[in-house]
């Protein structure tokens, strides 16, 4: 993998992370982090998403008419997550239902719209599947190190795994929305200290 | 003009390919998914009689299912009995709940214990309630207060209440959710209405 591939795959997962330094896509964070799982899932979900989307608008860049670009980049974007979300209740059904309308507003997630915009209409199409993954790993981080905390604090668990004896009291806090807002908070603090980022 | 034809035509394309893409997903995928919201059902009626499924296989909810439970009709409205192990006549009865909760339906089942007044069991299906709050019905902490609380005394149903969480008091009364007050409060409208509907049934079957 060349220096510039790389860099595409790995700047989202850290420099220009999707949650920590773009905000965005926090209404499903907050939303589908309270047990690692589903964080997984919604994951992959999103990932495939993007990288695919990502894709298809690059193929397609040269000869979308300006006119209808955005309303052309929807309409992938939405069928790319039908097609996830038939997926899920196919062959992950408890958890499809446990993510209920969140795999259906991947749709209105600010990260995948934001790079088709940013990145895919302007770029070849190998570079834009890398850039597409690249997010979709990079908001998945956070979204399983925001699950990691919430179930650990709120259940005394990991990935369904006990880590605490029976008598642990979960913390109700971390597995409701505030809870997930505190955390998301800290993260973004102790992630930006880290890499000197300062918004202008 | 002939930009305008161009940019019709390639919306076109579009709206066709995607539809393509997705009715083809969607017309392969049913069957799996239907499967999938038919066992749902079945794995809610075998926990709303009170079994714990935390461990439970599929397979092995499938077999309970058909060993156990048979569906039956109160007049117009579906019933399910359930039968013990080598007992020639059902000794549970389970039957729908449905009601209007904050933003969504709520659907469940309730099973009623042997002597047809107290509750055996409750389950919630399907429900677009918020999560960590009105979703909370679906947890076992919840559902599992209703257990053995009095539906019907004498056969006349009870002003069965969610009340305040922890002031649930007497026998006909569980704790509602902290911050899911109107989800509670569908909650007991539920119960009680769909009470109200069986009590002819279960009031007959007693007088056998």
């Amino acid at each position: 993998m060349t220096s510039a591939a790389k860099k595409l795959l790995m700047d989202p997962f850290s420099d220009n992370n999707p949650i920590t330094i773009q905000v965005l896509g926090i209404c499903s964070a907050l939303a589908v982090t309270v047990k690692v799982d589903t964080a997984i899932v919604m994951t992959l979900a999103l990932t495939a998403v993007v990288t695919l989307s990502n894709f298809v608008i690059s193929l397609l860049r040269n000869v979308i008419p300006s006119g209808i670009r955005m309303i052309v980049e929807m309409a992938v974007i939405a069928t790319l997550v039908i097609i996830a979300d038939q997926l899920l209740q196919a062959f992950l059904f408890d958890i499809s239902k446990q993510l209920s309308v969140f795999v259906g507003l991947i749709i209105t997630n600010c990260i995948v719209m934001g790079r088709a915009e940013a990145f895919a209409l302007q770029n070849p199409p190998k570079d834009s599947l890398i850039d597409g993954l690249g997010n979709g790993l990079g908001y998945g981080i956070v979204l399983i190190a925001v699950a990691s905390i919430r179930e650990v604090l709120g259940f005394g668990s990991w990935l369904g795994f006990k880590l605490f004896p029976e008598s642990y009291m979960g913390n109700g806090l971390a597995l409701l929305a505030p809870g997930a807002f505190i955390i998301l908070g800290l993260l973004i603090w102790a992630q930006r200290t880290v890499t000197k980022y300062v918004e202008d | 003009m002939r930009e305008d034809t161009r940019t019709i035509l390639f919306a076109a394309v579009i709206c066709v390919s995607c539809s393509l893409l997705l009715s083809g997903t969607a017309a392969g995928l049913k069957k799996m998914q239907d499967a999938n919201k038919a066992f749902d059902v079945k794995r809610n009626i075998v926990k709303a009689f009170g079994i714990s499924i935390g461990e439970m296989t599929r397979p092995v909810i499938e077999d309970t299912f058909e060993a156990h439970i048979a569906k039956d009709t109160a007049g117009d409205l579906p019933i399910y009995t359930w039968t013990d192990e080598g007992a020639d006549s059902p000794s549970k009865y389970a039957f729908p709940v449905s009601g209007k909760g904050l933003w969504s339906t709520l659907y469940g089942y309730l099973a009623l214990n042997a002597d047809l007044e107290t509750i055996a069991g409750i389950s919630f299906y399907k429900h677009g309630e918020t999560p960590g709050l009105g979703a909370e019905i679906e947890k076992d902490w919840f559902l599992s207060q209703f257990t053995g609380k009095r539906l019907y005394a004498d056969g006349v149903p009870t002003d069965f209440k969610v009340s305040k969480p922890g002031y649930a008091e007497g026998d006909s009364a569980v704790d509602g959710i902290s911050g899911a007050t109107l989800t509670g409060n569908g909650v007991e409208d539920l119960v009680r209405k769909d009470a109200a509907l069986y009590a002819t049934y279960f009031n007959n079957i007693k007088g056998n």
